[in-house]
């Protein structure tokens, strides 16, 4: 594996262009009064009461996820072209999606095998012939880009389903200003403050047509005891809407209706935080108390907009991924801006035995999986791990695909006392409704061992402040 | 607003309110246990404190004979004590946590570092010296919320169901107080020119922070009859009864004429509002203190059965 590109110094070829400003502050700083920013940081966190559950952690039900006070800087013309190649990727994806639940032109042309997609569970043929409004499926999407070198910017994930983090971009935002504030004045960086006004108008955009008020909107999550609560309450809070569970909604008369103190009301536009399979028992799993009896009905009806749509998470399957650049051109007519990172199916012959051959240069992730867990990485790990792997991968090929090992770029980070490079990631959050709105930032994670690549905030990943410059 | 929400926010300021009761107290049992002469009496004191605070028969089960340290520890610490300091500011910050959306972020830090701040005491840390500075941080947080609350929520259902919460509490700790230590005020035990050094008395006031605010009232020494008159039927002061019904009257108007619809718990505030404000103090002793205290608080119950009806606190 090459050495890494670093967000600051590139391949060691001198102090890069948009970081100019930030070098030049950081260079007059002291390391003391850096590490007392950081604990000043968590306080702040601590007190606004942003923090996430680990799965599987009892002892620490409420943990803050790690704030590395040093932003992570993003170049004017390095923006254009991401948007442009986020915009064109997330209008494929839901081309792709109306045409899977209606037509299915992609699969009678060939383009796509047509077991992938219906013998998905990902797949939720309950979809079928239903007309979201404006024909959109996945209204909020994130976006996981990974950067190698100067130009080179790749997708190495679609998060079509209920994308999270989005707080964590604009809290880091705010504590940033409130911490550092002279460093906003020497960097001209593009504000993200008005993600939520964004947000609320796109969920206003795909309201049930032929209301005669306006729309009501509401958030729905599984409760408190969620992992991404904060966020569910926040930003119903920024959208001054309500923030439901599953037992405040009912449906009565193929419409859906929240328990208010002045009876019910009826809601147009839902916003869920809970998965497909929790939303409807009647439709999807018939233990779920999470849900609402009904609401698929309410939805297949029009009478009410899901946000994002049920079924939404086939356009993110990772056996599906690899096709994605062929899906840009079936519906775009023209090639990806933003490359794909090369992907190995192991449910194809040819491609399982060149992973099986190569296993410790490879990542190999589940096809289900999320959050970094039931992974492999091959060069991190050891012999034993990588034959236990080994015999999972053989038993059920098709659960698996593989990626070569990125040399993900660095960025400087404070690290018990030091700035050192570590690897990073960016997911930017993008909105789909009436247009596609895009808020220039999104959430930087960050590996803070040393040489890890493994950025999820469940395997004690941090965050950093993501800086888009203007020109 | 959510039914379910109107309940949180109601249940949140409840909590918030005992807590600070609770205090207020603890400080003032553990003031008379102090005294030189109280020896055995601190049995009658503390019992009359885990009555006034409806914790008694928990106490009871839980640890038996009375003790100081247990009775405090019960009091600030005990989670399997429902009433406690500890579980108070635990519900209030759940129940905060739930809604989150409709507090302002100075509610929300207030409420949270509390917690966070409470939650790192260690019981056996507390000692005979560093408990009233506890007691005292604990009313100044309940403050802190309170005053964040008034400072910057809108004025809208949030502020009504946060104020119904706190008055209906506040009603019900005040009655209890009087309900418990009431045969103390009876005229029949009072012995000319004792007055002002019963300590029994005093505590009353105490309890609910009003025992410089008699002085300036009456201007007079402590009579029991004019202690049961503050407490219940002043208009002036915060904590009487008829000032928790002024501030439940109005706060359930103004609720009432944002939905446009009233319920029968306004009738039901209304009532207790007037009996509140036509009853003179004679005539409830005539008709006996402990009587008319028990009607007030069953009232108060069920005015909040009604509130929780109207507004469909549990869906």
């Amino acid at each position: 594996m090459a050495a890494s590109f670093d967000e600051m110094n590139g391949r060691g070829d001198g102090l890069r262009a948009p970081y100019r400003a930030f070098a030049e502050w950081l260079g007059i700083q002291k390391i003391d009064t850096l590490a007392l920013k950081t604990t000043e940081a968590e306080a702040l966190f601590r007190r606004s009461g942003i923090t996430f559950a680990v799965y599987g952690d009892e002892d620490t039900s409420e943990r803050l996820i790690p704030f590395d006070i040093l932003p992570r800087i993003i170049a004017a013309a390095e923006w254009r072209r991401l948007e442009a190649g986020i915009e064109q990727r997330v209008k494929a994806l839901n081309a792709f999606m109306y045409d899977i639940y209606h037509r299915q032109e992609i699969l009678k042309a060939g383009r796509i095998p047509e077991e992938l997609i219906v013998q998905n569970d990902a797949f939720v043929p309950e979809m079928i012939g239903v007309d979201p409004p404006r024909g959109i499926y996945s209204h909020i999407i994130g976006i996981d880009i990974v950067r190698t070198g100067e130009d080179d910017f790749m997708v190495l994930e679609d998060n079509t389903r209920t994308p999270s983090g989005v707080s964590y971009m604009l809290e880091n935002r705010e504590t940033m200003l409130h911490l550092f504030p002279d460093l906003f004045s020497r960097n001209r960086v593009r504000p993200v403050e008005n993600y939520a006004d964004c947000l609320l108008k796109t969920l206003e955009s795909v309201a049930p047509a032929n209301l005669n008020s306006d729309p009501v909107i509401a958030v729905l999550t599984p409760g408190p005891f969620n992992s991404a609560y904060f966020e569910h309450s926040f930003l119903a809070d920024q959208m001054g809407v309500e923030l439901v569970e599953g037992h405040d909604l009912v449906v009565i008369d193929g419409e859906l209706r929240m328990k208010t103190t002045e009876g019910l009301k009826r809601v147009d536009v839902l916003y869920r935080r809970v998965d497909d399979d929790f939303l409807d028992p009647l439709v999807f799993r018939p233990d779920s108390m999470l849900g609402i009896p009904g609401v698929f009905d309410a939805y297949r009806s029009g009478r009410v907009t899901i946000v994002n749509a049920p079924g939404a998470g086939i356009a993110d399957d990772k056996a599906i991924y690899s096709y994605i650049p062929e899906i840009i051109e079936f519906y775009t007519g023209r090639s990806p801006i933003l490359a794909n990172v090369e992907t190995y199916n192991c449910r194809e012959d040819d491609d399982l035995k060149y992973v099986l051959e190569h296993l410790p240069e490879l990542v190999v992730k589940e096809v289900h999986g999320s959050g970094g867990y039931g992974m492999l990485v091959g060069p991190a790990s050891t012999k034993e791990q990588i034959e236990a792997f080994r015999a999972k991968l053989k038993a059920n090929p098709s659960n698996y695909i593989a990626q070569p090992t990125l040399a993900l770029s660095t960025c400087p980070t404070l690290c018990n006392g030091l700035v050192a490079p570590r690897h990073l990631d960016l997911r930017p959050f993008v909105l789909v409704g009436d247009q596609v709105r895009l808020v220039p930032g999104g959430l930087t994670r960050v590996a803070l061992k040393q040489g890890s690549l493994v950025v999820n905030s469940s395997q004690g990943g941090g965050t950093k402040d993501t800086w888009v410059l203007q020109d | 607003m959510l039914g379910r929400a109107a309940s949180d926010l109601y249940w949140l300021s409840r909590y918030v309110e005992r807590a600070e009761n609770m205090a207020r107290l603890i400080e003032v049992g553990y003031r008379i246990v102090l005294l030189p002469r109280a020896g055995e009496g601190f049995h009658q004191e503390w019992q009359s404190t885990l009555e006034s605070a409806g914790c008694l028969a928990g106490y009871t089960a839980r640890h038996g004979a009375l003790d100081t340290t247990k009775v405090i520890d019960y009091m600030l610490f005990d989670t399997s004590n429902g009433s406690s300091i500890a579980t108070c500011l635990a519900h209030a910050r759940q129940n905060g946590r739930a809604q989150r959306t409709a507090l302002t972020r100075e509610m929300w830090e207030s409420l949270n570092s509390a917690w966070l701040e409470f939650s790192a005491i260690k019981p056996g840390s507390v000692t005979s010296n560093s408990l009233p500075e506890l007691l005292d941080w604990i009313r100044s947080r309940s403050a802190l919320y309170r005053g964040s609350m008034l400072n910057t929520i809108l004025r809208n259902d949030t502020y009504y169901f946060s104020q119904i919460g706190t008055f209906i509490e506040r009603a019900d700790s005040t009655s209890r107080i009087l309900d418990v230590k009431y045969y103390h005020l009876l005229p029949s035990t009072e012995m000319v020119g004792s007055g002002a050094d019963n300590h029994q008395w005093t505590s009353i006031l105490r309890s609910v922070s009003a025992h410089r605010s008699y002085r300036w009232v009456f201007k007079d020494s402590y009579r029991p009859w004019k202690i049961a008159e503050y407490l219940i039927l002043n208009r002036q002061m915060p904590r009487s009864l008829r000032s928790c019904y002024d501030e439940l009257t109005v706060a359930l108007n103004d609720l009432g004429s944002l939905y446009g619809q009233r319920h029968s718990c306004h009738a039901t505030a209304e009532a207790t509002r007037d009996l509140l404000m036509e009853s003179e103090i004679k005539k409830i002793f005539q008709a006996g203190l402990h009587e008319f205290v028990q009607d007030c608080i069953g009232r108060n119950n069920q005015l909040g059965c009604e509130i929780s009806q109207a507004y469909h606190f549990n869906g």
